[in-house]
């Protein structure tokens, strides 16, 4: 694989940044400091690290109500983000939308999304758009394998193959929509064979190996932008928490989350990062103290936030410039 | 200013605006070669060729959200639903996108998309062709819901739709396509919220949308020689509605006729009725009377649908009622 050591770096460094920010949204929630509900991401990094890594800046996500990772790995500020899920007026949506609504329109996030398979539609929009545009920027649309049952999903995959649009569907499957897995409620599950029904192509990928999902995402990006075709990808993964922050996990046995945490995608990264990658034992440290410290100044500026007056509810409700 | 019928109005103002600006195009059921289920978009594809004007799956979520995504990335967007029954297709990227995305984001998305859809009976379309679904709508913070009642509103509002940064419903009746008036040929505008007063008069406001209007025009001729004055409104969009126009001619009136082809159970007219009773109750001699569809689904046999939806004689009816005839 044709990789810089720098790229492997900086997708190290992404990972950590999204898993140390949901570690502290965990204790944070615990805490009652965070409204609302929160599902997090940890386990499943090295999926929207490897798939934004091929992005540009100008380039277009849809993403999950899981959405934390997807927005760090695009480059979101950790800080409205932070904000936001406070419900502070700093946030990235003034608090008007929380964990499942963030949204940077300036950096190609056209939002996290509450509604299991709401962001498909949106991103083949998005990517017919860009034609009409006469853009080449691509976009990615990310979903569970719970929307992947969704008419939305199958809607717009047809499209996107009819249409020919640069639009990479990337199906994080982390075995369970909720509490259901996936082989209960569908008759093959291997997801990614359905691409071949669509006239697309479909690739699975080990979804906890960031340099396996890097792989498969810059063939994909690269025929979106320059052939402007369409692409599925499967992502094996699994989530450490539950559904949501608060659950009680009823649906797998502790052997099971442990063999997948065997698999964890920064333990193993990281073991590989001073051979081959050649990147010091000290340059690691200081970037881990970097993140630490960027995750602490992010909440401490959610912290120190003024919260919203209680009638800027009744603003905003349309453009009016 | 010559004579266009609804349809042709309609058509000749997306044509205009489509050729005006590259970054606007339209995607819905047959609505490229074939011209489109109604027959409204008949010509366009061959103007603006198969990207701008293209047929897409009958898929009306996908349709939806094509054209949210297409505007988020800086596109402007028609999306055609070819009957608004079908609008249960696709309400989650109606209600729960499109409409929130503006707020919900804290006021980042622009969303320049324009839902066109044609409503109504009266032509024996049964349970599932023949809805007034636009409650539904008007029921959802976010969007805007413009229901042009003859050929000159249709053009002006679509010019003012075309415009606006937020998410339009813009409902149409299948029964108005046919019908011509005079209507200019060069760009104009009819803004939101503010209603048309038809017929001024001083005995009984009577309020109606959409193919109502046309109704209410004939239930009304003749009245006058019976000495009965009636002051006809159109609101022409619901949201924003134009709560001052009612309340000023109330006010005058004293008698309130409220007329919608819709069910009547939590009905836009039901809206209308509160904002009477809220607001310009001390105005009112006479309780407020609602002709609407009654409570059934709309029935297939021409006297069977009859008996449900509204007509000039129920209307006629509601008025002499109020006067007190």
């Amino acid at each position: 694989m044709n990789i810089s050591p720098e790229k492997v770096f900086e997708m190290y460094k992404t990972m950590l940044r999204i898993r140390r920010f949901e570690e502290n949204v965990s204790k944070l929630y615990a805490k009652g400091k965070i409204p609302g509900f929160v599902h997090l991401y940890i386990g499943e990094e090295a999926v929207a690290t490897g798939v934004c890594a091929c992005l540009d800046p100008t380039d277009y996500i849809t993403s999950t109500h899981r959405g934390h990772g997807h927005l760090i790995a695009k480059g979101g500020d950790l800080k409205k983000m932070m904000a936001e899920l406070y419900g502070k007026r700093t946030g990235y949506c003034g608090g008007k939308g929380g964990s499942m609504h963030i949204a940077d329109l300036s950096m190609g996030i056209l939002g996290a999304n509450g509604i299991v398979s709401g962001g498909i539609p949106i991103s083949v929009g998005a990517a017919y758009g860009l034609k009409i545009l006469k853009k080449d920027n691509v976009v990615v649309s990310f979903f569970g394998d719970g929307a992947s049952n969704e008419g939305n999903f199958h809607e717009s995959m047809n499209a996107a193959a009819a249409f020919k649009l640069p639009l990479v569907f990337v199906c994080e499957n982390n075995q369970f929509g909720v509490s259901t897995r996936i082989d209960r409620i569908t008759n093959n599950s291997d997801l990614a064979k359905r691409a071949e029904g669509y006239g697309m192509k479909g690739i699975r990928v080990d979804g906890t190996d960031v340099l396996k999902v890097y792989e498969a995402t810059e063939d994909a990006v690269e025929r979106a932008r320059k052939e402007s075709l369409p692409a599925f990808i499967v992502a094996d993964t699994f989530r450490h928490h539950g559904h949501f922050e608060g659950e009680n996990v009823t649906y797998w046995d502790k052997n099971e989350l442990e063999a997948w945490k065997e698999k964890d995608p920064i333990v193993r990264l990281r073991k590989n990062l001073t051979i081959p990658f050649g990147i010091s034992e000290e340059i690691i440290k200081m970037a881990e103290n970097d993140i630490e410290a960027e995750i602490s100044s992010a909440i401490s500026f959610a912290e120190d936030s003024e919260y919203p007056e209680a009638e800027d509810a009744l603003t905003g409700l349309y453009w009016e410039r | 200013m010559s004579k266009k019928t609804y349809m042709e109005a309609i058509r000749e103002g997306i044509y205009e605006e489509m050729k005006k600006d590259s970054r606007l195009f339209m995607i819905g059921e047959d609505v490229g070669p074939y011209g489109g289920e109604m027959g409204l978009s008949k010509g366009l594809w061959e103007a603006f060729g198969d990207e701008r004007v293209r047929d897409f799956p009958i898929a009306e979520s996908l349709i939806l959200g094509a054209g949210l995504g297409a505007s988020l990335v800086g596109a402007r967007a028609i999306a055609e639903i070819p009957f608004c029954d079908f609008m249960g297709m696709c309400m989650d990227q109606l209600y729960n996108q499109a409409a929130k995305m503006h707020y919900m984001f804290g006021g980042q998305a622009k969303i320049p998309l324009l839902i066109r859809t044609p409503i109504g009976g009266y032509q024996g379309g049964a349970e599932q062709h023949s809805q007034c679904l636009e409650a539904w709508f008007a029921h959802i913070p976010g969007l805007k819901v413009v229901m042009p009642s003859n050929a000159y509103d249709a053009k002006g509002l679509l010019m003012t739709s075309l415009k606006d940064n937020n998410p339009v419903m813009f409902i149409e009746h299948k029964k108005l396509y046919q019908i011509a008036d005079e209507v200019p040929d060069n760009y104009y505008e009819v803004p939101f919220g503010k209603a048309n007063v038809i017929q001024e008069g001083s005995d009984v406001t009577v309020i109606a949308t959409s193919y109502m209007v046309y109704l209410c025009k004939k239930a009304l001729t003749g009245l006058e020689e019976e000495g009965i004055n009636a002051e006809l409104i159109d609101p022409r969009t619901l949201v924003p509605f134009d709560e001052e126009c009612l309340l000023e001619s109330i006010k005058k009136t004293g008698r309130l006729v409220i007329v919608q082809e819709a069910w009547r159970r939590c009905s836009f007219a039901s809206e209308i009725a509160s904002v009477a009773a809220e607001k310009g109750f001390r105005f009112l001699k006479e309780p407020v009377k609602i002709v609407a569809a009654q409570n059934v689904p709309i029935p297939f046999s021409p006297v069977l649908e009859n008996f449900v939806l509204p007509s000039p004689e129920k209307i006629r009816k509601a008025v002499l009622d109020v006067m007190r005839r």
